[in-house]
Order: C-alpha cells, then sequence, then structure tokens
C-alpha cells in the first residue's frame, strides 16, 4: 500500500506540470480555482471559448484524452497517468466539464461500436474538443425507465427516419453530434427493440429548444426530431441491440471515475475557517465541528474509493456497479453542505448582498445540487444499482418486462 | 500509487478468516457472552500459535515481526468473527505503549510474552464519565507508588500487566501525566468485574492503593505517547469495526434473500434494499479511511494523526449503521437473545466508546485539520 510514484510515473508528472505551467491559460486561474458546482463561468471571457481552446493546445500536444488510443486522439496512458494528469491540471480541469459526455460516454461508445472509419474520423476531433458531443437518451416517458423511451426509427432504404422527441439533454444547444437511442421495434418487450446511432445535430430535422432549469441557468435541453435521415452506417451495434450499446455507455460513465466528485467539502471548510459567528469563530464552535467532521470523513472516504477502484483498474480489472457509491454520497452531501453555509450566515444571505462572493457561491451550489442527485441515474436507481449487483439482492419486480412495448399503459392514476 | 492490500496481505487475511471461522463461531462467542468464562483463553492461544498476536511485534522481541498493514488484515478479522479475547487492549494499546516507549528491558519482558499469548496486558486511562483528556486524570504516582481509581478498564479483570496513566505534576499542563507499567498479578491492586454493553469484552473497576509501579517513557511525556498509542489503536479499531459492519451487512443481507413475506423475499422489497445499499455505502466509506489510516500508521508518516481520526470517526459510524439496521432487517428475530444480531449491536456500540467518543474524535480530527491547512 503506497502513494509514492514510481521512477516512471514521477516522470510523467514532472512532464504534465512542466507543460501545464507553460501553457495553462492562467490568467484564469484564481477564477476557475473559486468556482464551484453550479458556478464555473469567468467575469470576461466566454468559458466555451476558453475551454475549447485549452482543449484544442492539451490535444496538439498529446495531452487530451489521455486514456484514449493515439490513432482516436488520446495517448494511450494508464489510469493512474489520468490521475497524476487531473491532480497536476487542478483547476484548469474545471474547464473539461463541458466535454464530460462526449469524452466519458460518446467517445467510449463510438470506439466499442462505430466502423473503424468512423473513429478515425470522428473521435480526434472530440477528443480536441473541436466537435461537441451529446447523449440523446432520456425522454418524457424514459428517464429513469430509458428502456420505456418512444422515439421511433424506421428503416427507409439506405436510411433510418427519426420521428419522436428526447429531454434533458446537456449541452444540445452547442453540440455538433450526439448518439441517440431509438426504437426500432414496439411489437417486442421494451428491452428487445431498441437501437442506437450517432448523428449530425445539424441535419435537418433537429430542433433544440433550452429548458430552462431550476437554478435559472438553461445548459439542458428538449430536442426534436421531424423525419431526420440518419445512413445505416451510422448505426452502432445490430439493430434491436441498442439496449446492450447503451449499458456499454452506461459503464463508461462509472468509468470516468478519479477525477473526484465535488462534494462541496473543501468550500466548506475554507468558509467556516474564516467565518465568525456570534460568539466567535465558527470553526470553534462544537455543533459547526461536529457537521464538518461527519463530512469531513465522508469526502474522504470517497477520495479514498476512487483511489482504490484506480488501483484496481491499474490491475486490470474492470469498472464495476460499486463505483455508484460516488454520485449517490456526493450528490446529496453537496446538497446538504451548501444549505448548511448559508445557514450558518441565516437571513442575511438570502439576499447574497452582505457576501455577495461567498454567499452567492453557495446559492449556485444549493440550485445546482437538485440536479447532480438526478442526472445520470437518480439516488434511488443508484441504490437499486448497489443492492442488486454489488449485494446480489432480488431486482424489482417488473409488471412490463415481457410484454411487448405496445402494450404497456403509459399513465398513472 | 497501489491502493490495496498486497498479495501476500490478502493470503493472510484469508488464513485468518478461515482459522477464526473455525475456532471462533457465534456458539463459542457465547459462552464468553452467557458469562461462562471471562474470555476464550483457547482460542487466545490459537491466536498466539498462528502467530497472530505478535505480528507487528519485531522479532528481535519474540514477534513475527511482519507489520503494522499485517496486523490491520488481522484486525478486521477479529471484528469479523466478533472474537471474544482481549485483543485490542492487549495488541493495540498495551503492546503499542511498550513498542513506542518502552525501554530495552521493558520489551524484552512483556513483548514475547504477549506474542506467546502468556501475557494479557491492557491500557488503563479512564477514571469514570468523559472524553480522554489530561484534566480527567487523578490517579497519581509519586515515589514509585500509584493510588487511586481507574474505570472502565478494557479487559481489566483478565489482564497481568496494565499501562496506567498517572499524574505526577500540578501544572496543568500536558506535561503533569506520566505513564507507568503494573504488575496487576503484585499486590496494592484490587479489580472489580464491571457489568458492561458488550460482556464478550470484559471492563473492570482498577483500584491502586500504594501499588509499585515503574515509569513507562520518560516523566511528563505520558499524555504525548498516549495520544499516539490512541491513534494507531484507532486505526487498528477501524478495521474490527470494519470487519464487524461488513460482516452485519453480510447477515442482513443474507437474511434478507431467505425471508418470505408478501409472497416474496424481503430483499425485493426497495425499502429493504435501499437500506442494505446504505449499509454498503457506509462500510465502504470506512473501508476506504481505514485504508488511508493503515497506510499512514504502517509509514509513520505524518499524516497519521488526521487519518487515524478520520478512519475512527467512519468506522464507529459504519459499524452503528450496519449492525443497527442488520437487526431491523431481521425484524422480530434480530431482537431476540437467539439470534447473533445483538452481538454486533453491543459491540458496534461498545467500541463507539472505547477510545473516546465520536464528540471526541470529531474535535481531534478538525483540530489536526486545521493545523494542517496553517501549515
Ligand atoms: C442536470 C441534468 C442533466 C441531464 N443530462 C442528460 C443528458 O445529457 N442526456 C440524457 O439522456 N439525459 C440527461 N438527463 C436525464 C437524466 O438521466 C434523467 O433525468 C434521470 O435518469 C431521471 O429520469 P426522469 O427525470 O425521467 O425521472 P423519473 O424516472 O420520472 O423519476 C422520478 C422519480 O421516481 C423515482 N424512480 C423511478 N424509477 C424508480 C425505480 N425503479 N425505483 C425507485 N425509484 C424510482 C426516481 O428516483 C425519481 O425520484 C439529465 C438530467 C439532469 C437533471
Amino acid at each position: 500500500m503506497n502513494f509514492d510514484d514510481t521512477p516512471q510515473e514521477a516522470e510523467f508528472r514532472s512532464q504534465a506540470r512542466a507543460w501545464i505551467a507553460a501553457n495553462a491559460p492562467t490568467q484564469y486561474e484564481e477564477e476557475l480555482r473559486k468556482s464551484s458546482l453550479g458556478r464555473t463561468q469567468l467575469k470576461n471571457a466566454d468559458i466555451l471559448e476558453v475551454a475549447k481552446a485549452w482543449q484544442k493546445k492539451k490535444a496538439d500536444a498529446g495531452w487530451a484524452c489521455l486514456h484514449w488510443p493515439k490513432e482516436y486522439g488520446g495517448r494511450g496512458s494508464s489510469p493512474i497517468e489520468r490521475v497524476i494528469w487531473q491532480q497536476e491540471e487542478g483547476p484548469f480541469g474545471k474547464l473539461s466539464h463541458m466535454f464530460i459526455i462526449g469524452h466519458g460516454m460518446c467517445g467510449p461508445t463510438m470506439m466499442a461500436f462505430a466502423r473503424e472509419e468512423h473513429k478515425r474520423k470522428y473521435l480526434p476531433p472530440l477528443a480536441s474538443g473541436e466537435k461537441v458531443w451529446c447523449q440523446l437518451f432520456s425522454e418524457p416517458a424514459g428517464g429513469s425507465d430509458v428502456a420505456g423511451l418512444r422515439t421511433r426509427a424506421e428503416k427507409d432504404g439506405d436510411e433510418w427516419v427519426i420521428n419522436g422527441q428526447k429531454i434533458w439533454t446537456s449541452g444540445a444547444h452547442y453540440s455538433d453530434y450526439g448518439i441517440l437511442l431509438t426504437r426500432t421495434d414496439p411489437t417486442v418487450p421494451k428491452h428487445k427493440g431498441l437501437t442506437m446511432f450517432f448523428l449530425d445535430m445539424k441535419s435537418p430535422g433537429v430542433e433544440v429548444r433550452p429548458i430552462k432549469q431550476a437554478s435559472g441557468a438553461s445548459d439542458f435541453n428538449e430536442v426534436y426530431f421531424t423525419n431526420v435521415r440518419i445512413p445505416d452506417h451510422q448505426r452502432l451495434g445490430e439493430v434491436n441491440d441498442g439496449w446492450n450499446v447503451s449499458l456499454t455507455t452506461l459503464m463508461n460513465e462509472r468509468m470516468s471515475i478519479g477525477a473526484g466528485v465535488a462534494t462541496g467539502f473543501p468550500e466548506l471548510f475554507d468558509y467556516c475557517s474564516g467565518l465568525m459567528l456570534e460568539d466567535g469563530p465558527a470553526i470553534e464552535n462544537a455543533a459547526v465541528r461536529s457537521k464538518l467532521a461527519n463530512w469531513a470523513v465522508k469526502a474522504s472516504g470517497l477520495k479514498y474509493t476512487s483511489m482504490r477502484a484506480i488501483s484496481a483498474l491499474s490491475k486490470g480489472e474492470r469498472p464495476g456497479p460499486e463505483n455508484s457509491i460516488g454520485k449517490l454520497v456526493a450528490g446529496s452531501m453537496i446538497q446538504d453542505v451548501a444549505a448548511y453555509a448559508l445557514d450558518l450566515q441565516g437571513a442575511g444571505v438570502i439576499s447574497g448582498s452582505e457576501d455577495a462572493e461567498v454567499a452567492g457561491r453557495f446559492q449556485a451550489m444549493l440550485l445546482r445540487a437538485p440536479g447532480t442527485r438526478v442526472e445520470g441515474g437518480t439516488d434511488e436507481i443508484m441504490r437499486n444499482i448497489i443492492a442488486e449487483r454489488v449485494l446480489g439482492l432480488p431486482g424489482d419486480i417488473r409488471v412490463d418486462k415481457d410484454v411487448p412495448f405496445n402494450k404497456i399503459p403509459t399513465k398513472g392514476r | 500509487m497501489n491502493f490495496d492490500f498486497s498479495d501476500d496481505q490478502k493470503q493472510l487475511r484469508d488464513q485468518a478468516r478461515k482459522f477464526l471461522t473455525e475456532k471462533c463461531s457465534p456458539k463459542a462467542v457465547r459462552v464468553v457472552l452467557d458469562g461462562k468464562a471471562p474470555y476464550d483463553s483457547e482460542l487466545w492461544k490459537g491466536l498466539a500459535d498462528m502467530g497472530f498476536l505478535g505480528v507487528a511485534i519485531p522479532e528481535e522481541f519474540g514477534g513475527a515481526g511482519a507489520g503494522h498493514l499485517e496486523l490491520c488484515v488481522i484486525a478486521e478479522e477479529m471484528g469479523r468473527a466478533n472474537a471474544p479475547v482481549p485483543f485490542s487492549s492487549t495488541v493495540y494499546l498495551a503492546a503499542e505503549a511498550l513498542l513506542i516507549a518502552g525501554s530495552d528491558a521493558q520489551k524484552k519482558k512483556w513483548l514475547p510474552a504477549i506474542a506467546s499469548g502468556e501475557a494479557i496486558g491492557t491500557l488503563a486511562l479512564f477514571e469514570g464519565k468523559g472524553n480522554p483528556s489530561p484534566k480527567s486524570i487523578k490517579v497519581a504516582a509519586s515515589n514509585g507508588v500509584l493510588n487511586g481509581v481507574k474505570k472502565p478498564v478494557a479487559d481489566g479483570a483478565i489482564a497481568d500487566f496494565a499501562v496506567v496513566a498517572a499524574r505526577t505534576g500540578t501544572s496543568g499542563r500536558d506535561s503533569d501525566i506520566s505513564l507507568f507499567l503494573v504488575d496487576l498479578r503484585g499486590g496494592g491492586v484490587e479489580v472489580k468485574n464491571l457489568t458492561n454493553l458488550d460482556p464478550t469484552r470484559g471492563q473492570a473497576e482498577i483500584t491502586f492503593k500504594d501499588c509499585k509501579a515503574e515509569p513507562l517513557g520518560a516523566p511528563g511525556e505520558g499524555w504525548s505517547i498516549l495520544t499516539q498509542v490512541l491513534d494507531r489503536a484507532a486505526v487498528l479499531c477501524a478495521f474490527e469495526q470494519v470487519g464487524g459492519a461488513d460482516r452485519a451487512l453480510e447477515m442482513g443481507r443474507d437474511y434478507a434473500l431467505d425471508r418470505i413475506a408478501f409472497g416474496r423475499q424481503i430483499g425485493s422489497f426497495q425499502a429493504v434494499k435501499h437500506m442494505l445499499a446504505d449499509m454498503y455505502v457506509s462500510a465502504t466509506l470506512a473501508r476506504s479511511n481505514s485504508y488511508y489510516g493503515a497506510w499512514a500508521l504502517s509509514t509513520d508518516a505524518a499524516e497519521l494523526p488526521e487519518a487515524a481520526a478520520a478512519a475512527r470517526i467512519s468506522a464507529t459510524q459504519a459499524f452503528q449503521h450496519c449492525a443497527k439496521n442488520n437487526i431491523q432487517v431481521h425484524g422480530g428475530m434480530g431482537f431476540t437473545w437467539e439470534f447473533d444480531c445483538h452481538m454486533y449491536y453491543r459491540r458496534a456500540n461498545a467500541m463507539a466508546l472505547g477510545l473516546g467518543s465520536l464528540t471526541y474524535w470529531e474535535d481531534q480530527l478538525i483540530d489536526r485539520m486545521r493545523k494542517k491547512n496553517a501549515a
């Protein structure tokens, strides 16, 4: 058990450090350092442009998507090298946020299921941030129950014709491509009639409508498909095997461990260390200390859990369902942490006027946090995954399991 | 980086688990629980023969000289088995105090006896309610004799010797406290058994009356040595707690698969599934914090104080959480004497207090984090 770099790792670290020092957009470092969940913006620059420029620079020098093969725009790095990079990249890593879905889910799915010529054509510009990708899975009728989706794909010669609606699609408004899960056979049970594609988001018939979120921001969208045509060679996996393809996508989502999920704890500890309450410094208050300690051990527990996972990965093990705990724990923690940070200051911070910099940060965190508990699988779905796939408990009773999809009731009450 | 136990250490774990499954069945634990024996002396001897008692004691003092990672591995198995032996008091507290502060002669006298199972040791720190603090110590030492009362002393009734924290000054500073070694089989010692939350590990009251004692470590260094001992013990206990939490989770899972209600396995009800998932989460966080503690302990890293407090809090919470929800999953059965759930519930709650309460360790953690941030 050790934390030391091997000589090769140390060499990699010093190369990464030197390159970052010479190339990172350091003028934004302070601002990025202070940004937290819900608030990654730059005052005097368009964050999208800054992010794309940084990603391109990394790609040109061979530092983008480290674990991808070189021919697809990566570096062929080990899991540990990826972690070292993340440690060294520090706050600049926050700029990659807009690429997470493309890099974490779409790319690996393409790698596993696309034709070789497509991989060589589409993956390098995805790695370099020149092209942004989104994931078109969720629908009004199919969120947790993804396989309940209704967007249809019908074969017409060498093409497929798509009609239907997706929802909650992050980044669709600035995406160039997307991976799309559709229904190709409604007469068989729901998991057996799905097919996956990738498509150009500028295709005729694709309409993206931003949704205003609870936080007031608009990071996700509704996407409508009206007679959108996708050539058959952009199909990923076999016809009606889309469920298996999407499982690969979701498993790769879990692989995006290591970046360390945001818990809000470092921000809270920092905040409490400087805060004065009526009866003295917050950090000397027994109730505050107890709260902090409880969150501290959750945050460190998550950190070392992901280190254990990375150690396992580097020994060739596959990322398993046990990695679901990161989002489950961090999601509600960040919500509670943000509420507590505000609670400590009482009525004054409803407006955020007194100490706008700090209060605003926790307000933004609080308003973004509910999304964290829902996106990528809700808390309840994460618990099901742990219970069923880690602990081996029985699956939920599924009344629709053997029913043809078009015979499943669609409304409650 | 490699944040895992080695293959050899995992092999040791399998060996320990196999041994304890055979020699420390719930039935064996119950002999002690029912008060028919103060501890499982046969198991104790077996542990000595396996080399487990001296696994972290250097070879020159009769141990296996393997190290603290190996001791962590064994500790987890002791926790899984709920072993009714004075392992924590002897191995984590007494032996570690000797390793940190003992003279060569003291080590030569006691460490081989610990490794061979001949001597049971303990730490006599508490004096009634409250958490570890120099102020709480009233037992006084002067001219080589001790006077006063210690309670509760873990395994005090069966221990052969104790490391005793006593007052040697009145300045109001930590340096008022010094440590002493006392042969409990000698004169001036009165021992009384106390009823306690977890009878599988006894607690006693020890009264010293002009009891002869020899200094352990330099005078006035007692509190700083104790802090180190408690930090090390916190990591080792955390592994026992993780082992206990894992076992409680496993028992709950197995029962959920077995028991049918409303025509279904109760494990198919989401309320039960999610309760078990949450038990898994707390046990996993505790395990990861404990691994970090194990690394810090085995490398004597500057991070040890913080890592130890984090492991302690996390493992205490996890064991309590898993033990109480294990009973809940078992329903009425879980509340019976006959089922084993309560043994883990007792152990979880007794262990939560043994090295100082959660509040105490929370306080320690925040102090230590502040110190690091200031540095
Ligand atoms: C910020 C954000 C970004 C997103 N980005 C994307 C994206 O880029 N692409 C994309 O495809 N999707 C995206 N999503 C959608 C996300 O994956 C879904 O919202 C999520 O899977 C939940 O589905 P739902 O919203 O339909 O809720 P529902 O499935 O309707 O869930 C409602 C409630 O029922 C509970 N529930 C449902 N099924 C079960 C069950 N079996 N057991 C117990 N409880 C259950 C849920 O936990 C929840 O509490 C995003 C969502 C958010 C909030």
